[in-house]
């Protein structure tokens, strides 16, 4: 009787320890000095890449727009569930990649842009910012909270149209009919889902599953959790079925490029409503 | 001769007025909205609220979907052409001085952070996501915060969470209601009426 539940404490204290929570430090705490600006700069790129990274970007969006609370909050993502985690082997690109190459592929497939350099003040103000985040992590470990969810796969098959009443009950208020955002005085005050503003088409989250996860947890803003699973899967799918910036490694070609990268749970370079997405 | 035409181009607007002052009678509101529609207590400021907001407000309180003793009957006795009469009038009045609160620094700090950052720990995006970068408001469908009077926003808060007031689009303001502390009420409140800040 005692041994089962020795044996049940440390199963279950083992299990705790995969799925380590984590508190990352308050805002007020950054340190008053030469680090402390470097980590302030950084939480600006983060929320105002606009502004603050401005030749490093291609659309119209800001790191924090799908890194919620400035890159803090659990399940979208956050930077200290990143930061500890690399560097890894990524399937995407078969290496082993630095958080900073983590970073540089942001800029160039959600950002649709060009990625900073190592050494760039932007770099080091965002890895400052990351690393002073994860003050009192433990390293090489999946925190709980880190990534996005994923979600049950759902009793019927993704519909397009089922997705579209989703968006237009829920979604356009802010997104506007044509996914196209809503701006103020020449700024987004709500990102662009698609069209030529938006992430591009080797992004992550143009993937319905990755989509549909976050929507899940995060969307309509504010109301996180309160879609079925089969509405994310299906707005998602909406989203995910139009046109976005072009995908930069299809060097020859949609075709090609589905093939060679487009393997995944996702749209590009099929025919939606009569037209070829990814061109 | 110049004369003439300064009276001339004069006329249209002349007609107007004239149009408007026959038809509404903006004093009655100003009897509980002040003077100007600045607005005090538990009655909001009308100066400067966004027109299409202003008409769908007076649409709900006619059908129930926002429900108050001394409103309701007002938004009944309206047409609809007085509505939309009511709210270019309004909209149009200046936006009123910036009012300095009389709550402690610290109460309106948290009040400050909470329009400007959220609560996100407890599912609570910043104020000004939704109602623009100074509590502005996001025309049509968000309107501006920013300058309504701390015992009015207090009310509306409440007013979500009882269901009293259940107008807002997709349920977006009841989540965010739903989720407020007390604390939390109190704070944003006396923050926001103090008006557009810098
Ligand atoms: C359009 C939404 C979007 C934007 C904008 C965006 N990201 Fe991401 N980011 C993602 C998604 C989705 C993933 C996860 C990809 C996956 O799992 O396939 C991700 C992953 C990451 C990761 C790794 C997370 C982990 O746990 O491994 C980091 C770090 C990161 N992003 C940083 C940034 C930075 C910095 C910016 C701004 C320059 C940015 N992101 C902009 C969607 C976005
Ligand atoms: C109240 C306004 C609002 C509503 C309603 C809303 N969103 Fe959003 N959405 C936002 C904001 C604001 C952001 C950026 C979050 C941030 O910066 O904090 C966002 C971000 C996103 C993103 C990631 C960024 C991007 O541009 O792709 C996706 C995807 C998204 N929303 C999808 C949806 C879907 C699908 C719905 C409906 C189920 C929805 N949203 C409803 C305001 C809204
Ligand atoms: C007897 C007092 C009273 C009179 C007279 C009155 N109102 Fe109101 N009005 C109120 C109160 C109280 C509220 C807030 C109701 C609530 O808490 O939901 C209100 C709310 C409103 C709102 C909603 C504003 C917002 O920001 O959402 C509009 C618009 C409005 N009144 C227009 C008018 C107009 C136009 C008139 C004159 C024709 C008028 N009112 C006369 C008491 C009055
Ligand atoms: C997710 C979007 C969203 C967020 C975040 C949000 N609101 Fe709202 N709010 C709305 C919408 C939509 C309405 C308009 C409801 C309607 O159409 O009548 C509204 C209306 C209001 C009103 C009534 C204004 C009037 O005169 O009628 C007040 C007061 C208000 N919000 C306060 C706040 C405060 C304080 C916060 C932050 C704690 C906040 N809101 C955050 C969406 C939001």
């Amino acid at each position: 009787m005692r041994i089962a539940i020795l044996l049940l404490l440390v199963a279950s204290s083992a299990f705790a320890a995969d799925e380590k929570t984590f508190t990352p430090p308050a805002e007020r705490d950054m340190p008053k000095n030469e680090f402390g600006d470097a980590v302030r700069l950084g939480k600006s790129i983060f929320t105002d890449t606009q502004h603050y990274a401005k030749k490093y970007v291609g659309n119209g969006l800001n790191c924090s727009n799908c890194h919620l609370d400035s890159g803090r909050m659990a399940d979208s993502a956050p930077l200290w569930g990143a930061y500890v985690r690399y560097p890894a082997y990524r399937a995407k690109t078969k290496q082993v990649n630095t958080f900073e190459e983590r970073l540089q592929g942001c800029f160039e497939y959600s950002m649709n842009g060009t990625a900073p350099k190592s050494g760039t003040p932007e770099m080091t103000a965002l890895v400052s910012y990351a690393y002073w985040m994860s003050t009192g992590a433990p390293v090489n470990t999946k925190l709980k909270g880190a990534g996005f969810p994923k979600l049950n796969k759902p009793a019927l098959a993704p519909d397009f149209a089922r997705g579209q009443k989703v968006f237009t009950d829920n979604c356009q208020i802010c997104h506007g009919s044509n996914g196209e955002g809503i701006k103020v005085e020449g700024k987004f005050v709500f990102p662009p889902l698609w069209g030529k503003e938006s992430f591009n088409w080797g992004a992550g989250l143009h993937r319905i599953d990755t989509a549909a996860g976050f929507i899940k947890g995060n969307m309509p803003l504010g109301k996180g959790g309160t879609l079925s699973d089969q509405e994310s899967w299906d707005v998602a799918t909406y989203v995910m079925s139009h046109d976005r910036p072009a995908d930069p490694r299809a060097k020859s070609g949609v075709a090609a490029a589905k093939k060679d990268f487009h393997e995944e749970n996702c749209k590009y370079g099929e025919t939606v409503e009569g037209h070829l997405l990814g061109e | 001769m110049k004369l003439i035409f300064l009276v001339l181009g004069m006329l249209p607007l002349l007609a107007q007025a004239a149009d408007m002052a026959t038809k509404i009678n903006v004093s009655s509101c100003e009897a509980c909205h002040g003077q100007k529609g600045v607005g005090k207590n538990e009655f909001p400021r009308l100066a400067a609220l966004e027109a299409t907001y202003f008409v769908k407000q007076l649409q709900d309180f006619r059908t129930g979907t926002r429900s108050n003793p001394m409103m309701q009957p007002v938004a009944k006795s309206m047409s609809e052409a007085d509505m939309s009469k009511y709210a270019a009038y309004f909209s149009k009045l200046p936006q009123p001085a910036a009012q300095p609160s009389s709550e402690g620094a610290a109460l309106l700090a948290a009040g400050e952070s909470l329009a400007k950052n959220g609560d996100w720990p407890n599912g609570i995006p910043a104020c000004f996501q939704c109602h623009g970068a100074k509590g502005q408001g996001i025309s049509p469908d968000f309107p501006q915060i920013a300058g309504q009077p701390a015992r009015y926003i207090t009310v509306q808060i409440a007013n979500w969470k009882s269901g009293a007031r259940s107008n807002d689009s997709v349920g977006l303001m009841k989540s965010v209601a739903d989720k407020m502390t007390d604390e939390q009420i109190k704070a944003v409140a006396a923050y926001l009426s103090q008006g557009v800040t810098k």
